[in-house]
C-alpha cells in the first residue's frame, strides 16, 4: 500500500485500517442503528459483527479477527445494569480486560483493541469512539496485513 | 528377543526429562530387559557421532525432549528422525515448546542481550558475547547458532507420539514402556499422533470435590490462604489453577499438594489454544452470585491479581498457541 505524500507528513502510517466492531444485539446494536436513521456518519472501516450480547465473545474470537487481517478490534455493549442477560458484560469486561493485557504481553499495540458500551441512544458516542479508533489506526502501521505483524516497536 | 533399539536425544532441554525416566527407579531394569540405548548422550558416553553412524531407520524408537531452540538441536531432530523408524515428542518443551519457547514473546528477541550484557547479575565490561565462530591460537572453534523461535519438535520433523508434562510423569513412561513391549512381542503400535496420557480434563482426576457452582472473589496464590481445603476444588478456593482445560494424566500431581495446577501436560484435544481457554473460563467464576455489585475499578483491581497472563496460561505451551502466531517475528 502506498501513502501518499500528504498522507506521511500527516503521520498517517495506514489510511485505511480494517476494524472488526463485535457488538450485542441489544443495546449497542441500537445504538448503531440510531446512528444509520439518525444519518450520522461514521468511518466505513468499521466491519460489524453482531453478538447476541458481548458475554459471547470467546477470547479466540479477538485473536483471529488480528490473524485475519484486522487493525484493530472494538467491543462494545451494553452499560452495567443494562444487559440484555442482567450479568454478560460483567463477564466480558473480566475476560476482556484480561485478554487486552494479554495482546499487550505479544506485543500488541494497546490501541488496537477496545472495549467500551453504547446505550440504544448513544448514537453520537458510537460514531464518536469508531471515528476516534479509525483515526488512532491511521497512525499506526498496517497490523498484519502487510506482513509487519505485531508493533512493539511502534 | 530381540531387544528395540532405543535413541534419546535432546535439545534445548533442562535433562528433567533424562531424570524423569530414571525415575523409574528399579522399573528401568524391566526397559533394559526390552530395549537397548544406542544414544542416550544424558545417561551414557554418547556423542552424536554415534548417532549419525547408525544405519537410517535402524532405531527403532527416537524419543526427543527439549524444544528447538539452537540449530544444532534443529539437526539433532532430524538426524534422529532419519535414523528412527518411530520418533517420539517427550516432554512439555519437545510437545508444545514449553518454557523455552516463552522466549518468543516479541522484547524478548533481545535475550542475547539480557543475558551476556545487560542483567543485574552479569559483569561484561567487554561486552563478550559467544560467537558461532572463533579462532583461539589457529583452531577455529564453533558453537551452534540461536534460532529465532524456540519451537515444538512437530514444526521442524514429523512426529508420530506425544508423551507431554514436565517432566513426563512415571506412570506415563510407564505406559510407554508398555508400548514398546507389545511393539517387541507383537509389532504394533498405537494409532500414530496418539498423546500418551489421560483424554479427559485434570479436573476429572483430580479428585478434589467440586462444588455445584465454582466462585471465587479474587485469585489468589496459596501462600495468601490461610488454611486450604484439601478436599475442595482449589479454584472454589479462589487459588489459581489451569484443570479445567488441562489434559488428564498426572493424577493431580500438584493439586494433591494444594498447588493449583500449572497446566504442563498442555491442552486436551478439545482445546487448541490453552490461554485463551483458561482466561475464558475463570473470568467467568468470579464471584458470580454478586457480579452486578462490582464497578470497572473493582473489576481493574481483580484482574490485577493476575500481572502476567503470558506466564500464568502459557508457561508451556506459547510455541505452539494461537497467540504466539500474532508475533512479528513470525514473519520472516
Ligand atoms: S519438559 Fe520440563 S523437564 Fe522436560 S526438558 Fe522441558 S523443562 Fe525440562
Ligand atoms: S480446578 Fe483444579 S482443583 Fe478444581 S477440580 Fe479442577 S483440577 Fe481439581
Ligand atoms: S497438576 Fe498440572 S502442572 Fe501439576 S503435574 Fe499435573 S498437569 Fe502438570
Ligand atoms: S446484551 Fe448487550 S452486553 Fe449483554
Amino acid at each position: 500500500m502506498s501513502t501518499s505524500k500528504q498522507e506521511q507528513e500527516s503521520g498517517i502510517k495506514n489510511p485505511d485500517p480494517k476494524i472488526v466492531l463485535f457488538l450485542c444485539r441489544w443495546c449497542s446494536g441500537k445504538g448503531a442503528d440510531l446512528a444509520g436513521t439518525s444519518r450520522l456518519s461514521y468511518p466505513p472501516n468499521v466491519l460489524p459483527i453482531m453478538v447476541n450480547c458481548t458475554s459471547r465473545i470467546d477470547p479466540r474470537f479477538v485473536v483471529e479477527a488480528f490473524l485475519d487481517g484486522a487493525d484493530g478490534v472494538l467491543v462494545t455493549g451494553c452499560h452495567f445494569g443494562d444487559c440484555h442477560y442482567k450479568t454478560g458484560n460483567y463477564k466480558a469486561y473480566r475476560r476482556l480486560s484480561l485478554v487486552a493485557k494479554l495482546l499487550k504481553q505479544v506485543g500488541v499495540n494497546p490501541k488496537r483493541f477496545r472495549l467500551t458500551w453504547i446505550s440504544a441512544t448513544e448514537a453520537a458516542k458510537f460514531v464518536e469512539v469508531t471515528t476516534e479508533m479509525v483515526n488512532d489506526l491511521k497512525k499506526l502501521p498496517p497490523y498484519w496485513r502487510n506482513g509487519n505483524g505485531g508493533n512493539t516497536n511502534e | 528377543m530381540n531387544k528395540l533399539k532405543v535413541a534419546v536425544a535432546l535439545g534445548a532441554t533442562c535433562a528433567g526429562c533424562d531424570v524423569a525416566i530414571l525415575d523409574l527407579n528399579e522399573k528401568i531394569l524391566d526397559v533394559i530387559e526390552i530395549v537397548d540405548f544406542v544414544f542416550w548422550p544424558t545417561a551414557m558416553d554418547f556423542k552424536l557421532e554415534d548417532l549419525k553412524a547408525l544405519k537410517d531407520g535402524e532405531v527403532d524408537v527416537g524419543l526427543y525432549h527439549g524444544a528447538i531452540g539452537t540449530e544444532e538441536d534443529e539437526e539433532i531432530a532430524k538426524i534422529l528422525r532419519k535414523k528412527s523408524k518411530v520418533v517420539v515428542a517427550f516432554g512439555a518443551c519437545a510437545n508444545f515448546g514449553g518454557i523455552p519457547s516463552l522466549t518468543n514473546m516479541p522484547y524478548e528477541s533481545k535475550i542475547f542481550d539480557v543475558v551476556y550484557k545487560e542483567s543485574p547479575s552479569t559483569s561484561n565490561p567487554e561486552g563478550t558475547v559467544p560467537l558461532k565462530e572463533t579462532e583461539v591460537e589457529g583452531t577455529k572453534l564453533t558453537l551452534p547458532g540461536i534460532r529465532k523461535r524456540a519451537d515444538s519438535l512437530n514444526s521442524v520433523i514429523d512426529v508420530d507420539y506425544y508423551v507431554p508434562g514436565c517432566p513426563p510423569m512415571v506412570p506415563l513412561i510407564e505406559q510407554v514402556v508398555d508400548i514398546l513391549r507389545v511393539f517387541v512381542e507383537k509389532g504394533t503400535l498405537p494409532p500414530k499422533g496418539a498423546v500418551i496420557a489421560g483424554q479427559d480434563t485434570l479436573c476429572k482426576e483430580c479428585g478434589r470435590t467440586k462444588p455445584e457452582t465454582i466462585s471465587y472473589t479474587e485469585f489468589l496464590s496459596p501462600q495468601e490462604v490461610k488454611e486450604i481445603d484439601p478436599d475442595l476444588c482449589l479454584l472454589s478456593q479462589g487459588i489459581l489453577c489451569l484443570g479445567p482445560a488441562t489434559r488428564s494424566g498426572c493424577g493431580g500431581l500438584c493439586t494433591s499438594m494444594n498447588v493449583g495446577c500449572r497446566g504442563c501436560l498442555g491442552p486436551t484435544d478439545k482445546v487448541d489454544d490453552h490461554g485463551l481457554k483458561m482466561i475464558s473460563a475463570l473470568t467467568s467464576l468470579l464471584d458470580v452470585e454478586h457480579e452486578e455489585e462490582y464497578t470497572e475499578e473493582e473489576l481493574d483491581k481483580l484482574i490485577e491479581k493476575i500481572p502476567d497472563p503470558l506466564g500464568t496460561f502459557y508457561r508451556f505451551t506459547y510455541g505452539v498457541s494461537m497467540i504466539s502466531k500474532l508475533h512479528p517475528d513470525m514473519e520472516e
